[in-house]
């Protein structure tokens, strides 16, 4: 057993120092104004949760939660997100309230990771759900939503790629029947990103040539506005169509809001394998080695808690939105005042007169200053009253 | 003029095969790069800017985006199991992965030791015929292992099988084929959309063009 420092953390958890905290709360504060601004309500919810109830219905895979037990031997497991958490209240506290619901949350999540890399097992998410809302324009309000918010933040460059998981699943069972394994087997390849994997399944395929043909070319079905015609050419069956006309409305929509040059659709987007049941999106934007927000339509976790409501809803992941940004300032606006033993209670006094025009003030006697040079040069303004000092700005 | 796309190339081997498909394609990388020590290569002709990596590395470079591209052996893909898109089988360098050991001999029935490069590859596929056995990491020269008795098999790349030959080895199984792959960091593929997509396209019309 290798002996631990003493100021070793468990393995993916970091601490925040000042110059990022200010970062975060910068941006949480521009995300959660965006999302007031349309009317979201935020809540919160237990860290905690029984993993037999909300544990088993997230979307994170089981060997990424987090658990623990309680003093009565339950399975407990630090939240990996907080859709499941708030369907819960939604179908419990608030059945009872006006639907649809608006709700929105800012929290840390945990997914455990990986021995090696070091990737974050606590990361803060910013999110909504609308709960109740069936419609494209439930879809179109959170995907404008998610665009605002990150505009309000200050990320220009990004892109937000839409798929329809109704669409792929509808498609798949018309050309393969009842062939849930091979289905199963396909939609895993688009999962795992693996395309070369997905040719290689359909050429294996004992179908028709013309079958095989369709299946690849679902993978060529993705950019603009076009895609509307290619995807309605290739599948001709009805949930098909609806979920090609549902993309449509959905584009319709969104050109209303002036959002649409952020939007790309690429209808092989799988985001998970059994959670979305509808629209589906990812965000991606630059200097990220990964992804930056995600979300979409899920109809079947509401009704485990027993409430027969779609919903849809979307999570920025705070930290990498912060990373995105790449904010070279610090935020971190301080003046101090320098005092010694006589001129202390005037500090006192000059502090108050600050602090109530706004201004963050830190007091500092003298004699605990090592090298008062440096101590200026971290804040942005210092008053010197001591003796030697007289009083100096800047 | 949009930002480079960078690729990470596999150093060694496959550099050659890989330098010609990319050529025939129309991206012009000089083919005796792999002698020079320079290991990031600037085309602002063709808004390409290559690395030089390690065949087992290109991965990484390419999930965490320090490359939009690379080119990686399906072995490394298998190994690691990383975040990328894996969009075109390039066939080049083939290969394939096996089991291998002294002729003869059967597998110890209690915990038969593997000596391998593949750690991952090795005991999943040793799970999927419910063997229980015991993983020996190595770097190279595996086929030591078994001359001196450190391992019952190995579990290795085979190309010529010179090598296990030269060495009195003989192959037991063939766990799976292994080509070249074109990957894309995940969002490369989103916001450098359109160049990947050009070259997606125009190495499939070489791969097209080559199977004729």
């Amino acid at each position: 057993m290798v002996k631990r420092l003493m100021f070793e953390k468990p393995l993916g958890m970091r601490d925040t120092l000042p110059f990022f905290y200010n970062q975060k709360s910068k941006a949480r504060k521009n995300l959660s104004d965006s999302i007031l601004s349309f009317g979201y309500s935020f809540m919160d919810t237990p860290i905690m949760e029984y993993h037999e109830t909300v544990g088993k219905v997230s979307a994170t895979l089981d060997q990424q939660l987090f658990k623990l037990l309680d003093q009565q031997g339950h399975t407990l497991v630090l939240r990996p997100d907080l859709t499941a958490p708030i369907a819960r209240v939604a179908a419990s506290q608030l059945k009872d309230s006006e639907f649809p619901l608006r709700l929105a949350y800012e929290g840390p999540v945990f997914r455990a990771q990986q021995a090696e890399g070091g990737k974050p097992a606590q990361f803060e998410q910013v999110g909504t759900e609308l709960i109740g809302d069936h419609s494209s324009y439930g879809d179109a309000e959170v995907i404008a939503l998610l665009v605002e918010s990150l505009k309000q933040s200050g990320l220009e460059d990004f892109v937000i790629t839409v798929g329809h998981i109704g669409y792929v699943k509808a498609f798949f069972h018309d050309l393969l029947g009842d062939d849930e394994e091979t289905i199963e087997n396909l939609l895993n390849y688009l999962y795992r990103k693996n395309y070369v994997g997905y040719r290689e399944a359909v050429k294996e395929l004992t179908i028709s040539s013309d079958k095989q043909a369709a299946l690849l070319k679902l993978l060529s079905i993705k950019g603009g506005k076009e895609i509307f015609e290619s995807s309605r050419s290739l599948a001709r069956n009805q949930s098909c169509m609806q979920a090609v006309n549902e993309l449509k409305q959905l584009y319709r929509l969104l050109e209303q809001y002036e959002v649409e040059k952020y939007i790309h659709f690429d209808l092989n987007l799988i985001s998970h394998m059994d959670y979305y049941t509808g629209i589906l999106f990812e965000g991606y934007a630059p200097h990220l080695g990964s992804m930056l927000c995600n979300g979409g339509r899920y109809d079947t976790l509401l009704p485990t808690f027993q409430l027969g409501a779609s919903a849809t809803g979307f999570a920025i992941h705070l930290e990498r939105l912060v990373e995105a940004l790449n904010e070279q300032e610090n935020g971190d606006e301080r003046m101090g005042i320098i005092v010694d033993d006589d001129s202390y209670s005037k500090g006192i006094a000059e502090a108050k007169r600050y602090r109530d025009e706004g201004y963050a003030v830190l007091l500092q006697h003298v004699d605990q200053i090592p090298d008062v040079k440096a101590f200026q040069l971290e804040l942005t303004k210092t008053v010197d009253l001591t003796k030697g000092g007289g009083e100096r700005n800047e | 003029m949009s930002k480079p796309l960078t690729i990470a190339m596999p150093k060694g081997r496959i550099y050659e095969e890989a330098a010609v498909l990319m050529q025939k394609a129309g991206y012009e990388l000089g083919a005796d790069l792999d002698e020079s020590r320079k290991l990031i290569l600037e085309f602002p002709e063709q808004n390409i800017r290559v690395m030089m990596a390690k065949p087992m590395d290109v991965v990484t470079y390419v999930e965490y985006g320090a490359a939009d591209i690379g080119i990686a052996g399906k072995d490394v893909l298998l190994e690691q199991d990383r975040d990328v898109y894996e969009v075109l089988d390039l066939k080049i360098s083939p290969c394939y992965v096996a089991v291998a050991g002294l002729p003869d001999q059967p597998l110890s029935r209690i915990a038969p030791k593997i000596a391998t490069k593949y750690p991952k590859v090795a005991s999943d596929y040793f799970r999927e015929q419910g063997e229980q056995i015991e993983i020996i990491p190595l770097n190279g020269s595996i086929e030591l292992a078994p001359l001196i008795g450190l391992a019952d098999r190995i579990v290795d790349i085979v190309s010529t099988g010179r090598t296990l030959k030269e060495n009195g080895l003989v192959e037991y199984e063939k766990i799976t084929d292994i080509t070249s792959r074109l990957i894309v960091n995940p969002v490369s593929y989103r916001l450098k959309s359109n160049d990947i997509e050009e070259m997606v396209a125009k190495l499939s019309e070489v791969m097209e063009g080559e199977r004729q």
